[in-house]
């Protein structure tokens, strides 16, 4: 499934493009419902998401920017629209237009140029397109659907879209939930029916890198009664977009005694302002693993949700994330209990470095009903210098009695001891602290299939290189 | 026999604290010093400052080994010339396993990568000889070790590594007989299979039974106070430090 098709030489002539022909799309005011009908009719929209294109946008217009979070006054809502309409031009934007610490990054990772370039969005897709059609021929098999939302939008599964689509996360959630509803491209759809435990995981990584995706992409994942499913979003290797703001939503359904785990280790370049919203409902004795790793972005806010909604579901959550310079990420997680005898796990660990601020906001709700239900919430935080900031935001709001619910918090330092140490025995300094930073976040590294692991070493390598001052 | 250590009037500060105070030592190939010394002395001062711990800071003096002068050099340069340091507290270091650690501590000393069959193959023999569960090469890095496990975990690295020069900063603290036995052992073949020489810091003596030393060294207050042969050890054992302070 591996195997990989060499692309010699690609025509880039068709690549080429003006910038003033962008200008055609910009609209002053911002995103107009005549922009927006547009997008239905190039994607051929069904009537029903026509005018749910049109009802989010309204809300969107209605709606104030968060003011609790991270600063995103730097982010021009004006250019919304710009972002939208020419993704499929200015994705194709020139490799050599990718700025040198990205190419670097993927000189260091070992990616190979071919590939390179379609994890940059900006070249050939060949190779990603052919290892997916694999995948979804062996998958298909056993029953599995997987594909790209729009086409999906009108298969025989479009009745199924139309029920679940955006239930979990309504456009009325937040501003960038409704901007989301109103302009979304791209993304997953991946059903699989009740029973089957699919063996390999599932990679939107491949669909992600398809042209015009990934700054508004939908994922739809419905995992039936009894059912596997792990499946892996983004990639370690950084994505480079011209714009600047990624507003993706991720809905996940896990029916009765269900279990999906859904991994992701995120790498915007540096410049992203990334405003994700993730969010699973998991039916009686179900379960959802979430797996995330962040590491990219100037500005993330990132809760994925988790509502447990039948008897004795599950939740567990590990997660990291690295804020090094320049950069801000407002990362956690949120739990709902809902039904008596659920229970969650959450696991976070937060690096900062270099002046990086990570802070880490936990959400644990019990409600009346969810007697006998279980919790834990542990984060631990490392500031690897002086400059960086840590912190730590829990809440809980419990309301049955016959609740456990435990919540504990350690900021750290890297001791110079255990540096030492690892000297002792001929590491380097900088290979010493690297590889305590990898110790650290070894609760998502070991949860994660080992071509993943060894990439987010290979990360967290990058980003300590040159932190010895 | 050649000199392969030679400390020069050595002095050591940590914070305001002065530690040690001029301390002279040769030590030659394959040779065993012992060093003790009442509690506070400075014996594992010594040993942190000649591996180069940034924590101590060096007033004074100069350290060779093999002829070159390492004073001011790096911790991981000063091992990859044939130092090695076994701790009293070994670190707890989660994410990487005892076996790995030291598969990639081989590696960077040689600069080469190793075959993971030889590898696995020494390591498993290795363990053999200090009696450790080979469960233990996938463990994380002395996490949830017990002493004994941890100061076993430090002397198979020892011997996987083959240092010219051991210092063994009070490794018999804290075992019970058995584990004193068997790390004992460890340390003979050490000086067996390589002839290392080395440096043991200790106020017990039991590890010194099977030993043949060389060389005792009394450390009393930074400075070297005494120096004799093996029957210095038992001298010590009978009187105490008493006539040294």
């Amino acid at each position: 499934m591996k195997e990989k098709t060499q692309v010699a030489d690609i025509d880039r002539s068709m690549y080429d493009f003006r910038y003033e022909e962008n200008d055609a799309y910009r609209v002053e005011e911002g995103l107009t419902p005549e922009i927006v009908d547009q997008i239905s009719t190039e994607k051929k929209d069904p009537d029903w998401m026509r005018e749910f294109r049109q009802e989010s946008l309204k809300i969107y217009n209605r709606m104030e920017m968060p003011d609790w979070g991270p600063d995103i006054s730097g982010l021009n809502m004006d250019n919304i629209v710009t972002y939208i309409r020419p993704n499929t031009d200015r994705m194709h934007a020139k490799w050599e237009e990718v700025p040198d610490d990205i190419k670097n990054t993927f000189e260091r990772l070992g990616i190979p140029q071919a590939e390179r370039q379609s994890l940059a969005g900006v070249g050939a897709q060949y190779d990603s397109e052919l290892v997916y059609h694999n995948v979804k021929k062996e998958v298909a098999e056993q029953g599995v659907v997987y594909t790209d939302l729009e086409s999906a939008l009108h298969g025989e599964h479009a009745e199924m879209i139309r029920k679940h689509f955006m239930k979990l996360v309504p456009p009325t959630d937040h501003k960038f939930a409704a901007l989301h509803g109103a302009v979304w491209s791209g993304g997953s759809f991946v059903y699989v029916p009740p029973g089957v435990s699919v063996e390999i995981p599932l990679q939107s990584y491949f669909r992600l890198n398809a042209p015009g995706a990934g700054q508004f992409e939908h994922t739809l994942i419905l995992v039936d009664e009894g059912a596997y499913l792990h499946f892996i979003e983004g990639c370690s290797a950084p994505k480079y977009n011209v714009a600047n703001l990624h507003a993706g939503c991720v809905e996940l359904y896990v029916g009765k005694n269900a279990t999906l785990r859904y991994s992701t280790i995120e790498n915007w370049s540096k410049n992203m302002y990334n405003l994700n919203t993730k969010r699973a409902k998991v039916e009686e004795g179900g379960k959802v693993e979430w797996i995330s790793g962040s590491f990219g972005s100037h500005v993330s806010y990132l809760y994925p949700m988790s509502v447990l909604a039948g008897r004795g579901a599950r939740a567990e959550f590990s997660g990291v994330t690295f804020a090094g310079h320049g950069q801000n990420l407002d990362t956690g997680t949120k739990v709902v209990h809902n039904a008596p005898n659920t229970s969650s796990y959450v696991n976070t660990r937060s690096i900062s470095k270099d002046g990086g601020i990570s802070t880490f906001r936990s959400a644990v709700v019990i409600g009346k009903n969810a007697k006998g239900s279980k919790s834990a919430v542990s984060c631990q935080s490392l500031m690897v210098d002086d400059i960086s900031r840590s912190d730590t935001i829990p809440a809980m709001d419990i309301r049955t009695k016959d609740a456990d619910v435990g919540h504990e918090a350690k900021i750290g330092r890297i001791s110079d001891e255990t540096v030492f140490y690892l000297m002792s025995r001929g590491l380097s300094e900088e290979d010493a602290r690297a590889l305590i930073v990898s110790g650290f976040a070894d609760n998502v590294g070991k949860e994660l299939p080992l071509e993943y692991a060894v990439e987010m070493n290979n990360l967290i390598r990058l980003e300590m290189k040159g932190s010895i001052g | 026999m050649s000199e392969l250590l030679q400390v020069r009037d050595l002095s050591a500060r940590v914070e305001e604290a002065e530690i040690l105070k001029g301390i002279n030592l040769t030590i030659g190939e394959g040779e065993v010093h012992v060093i003790m010394g009442p509690n506070g002395a400075g014996k594992s001062t010594l040993g942190y400052t000649i591996m180069g711990d940034p924590r101590y800071q060096k007033t004074g003096g100069q350290i060779l080994f093999k002829g070159e002068d390492i004073t001011g050099e790096s911790t991981d340069k000063i091992a990859k010339k044939g130092l090695f340091l076994s701790f009293q507290n070994p670190l707890e270091v989660p994410g990487i396993s005892l076996g790995n650690f030291i598969k990639s501590a081989l590696e960077q000393r040689s600069g080469k990568r190793i075959r993971l069959w030889d590898f696995k193959k020494q390591l498993a023999a290795t363990m053999e000889i200090l009696q450790m569960d080979p469960a233990y090469a996938e463990r994380d890095l002395n996490v949830g070790f017990s002493g004994g496990e941890k100061k076993k975990a430090e002397i198979l690295q020892l011997l996987m590594l083959k240092p010219e020069l051991a210092i063994l900063d009070e490794t018999d603290s804290g075992l019970d007989v058995d584990a004193v036995r068997t790390v004992s052992a460890g340390i003979e073949e050490y000086k067996k299979s390589v002839n290392g020489a080395l440096l043991i810091i200790t106020h017990n003596t039991g590890i010194l039974k099977s030993l043949q030393v060389d060389k005792t060294h009394v450390l009393v207050d930074g400075r070297i106070v005494a120096d004799g042969d093996a029957s210095l050890v038992a001298e010590i054992n009978r009187d105490g430090f008493e006539k040294y302070i």
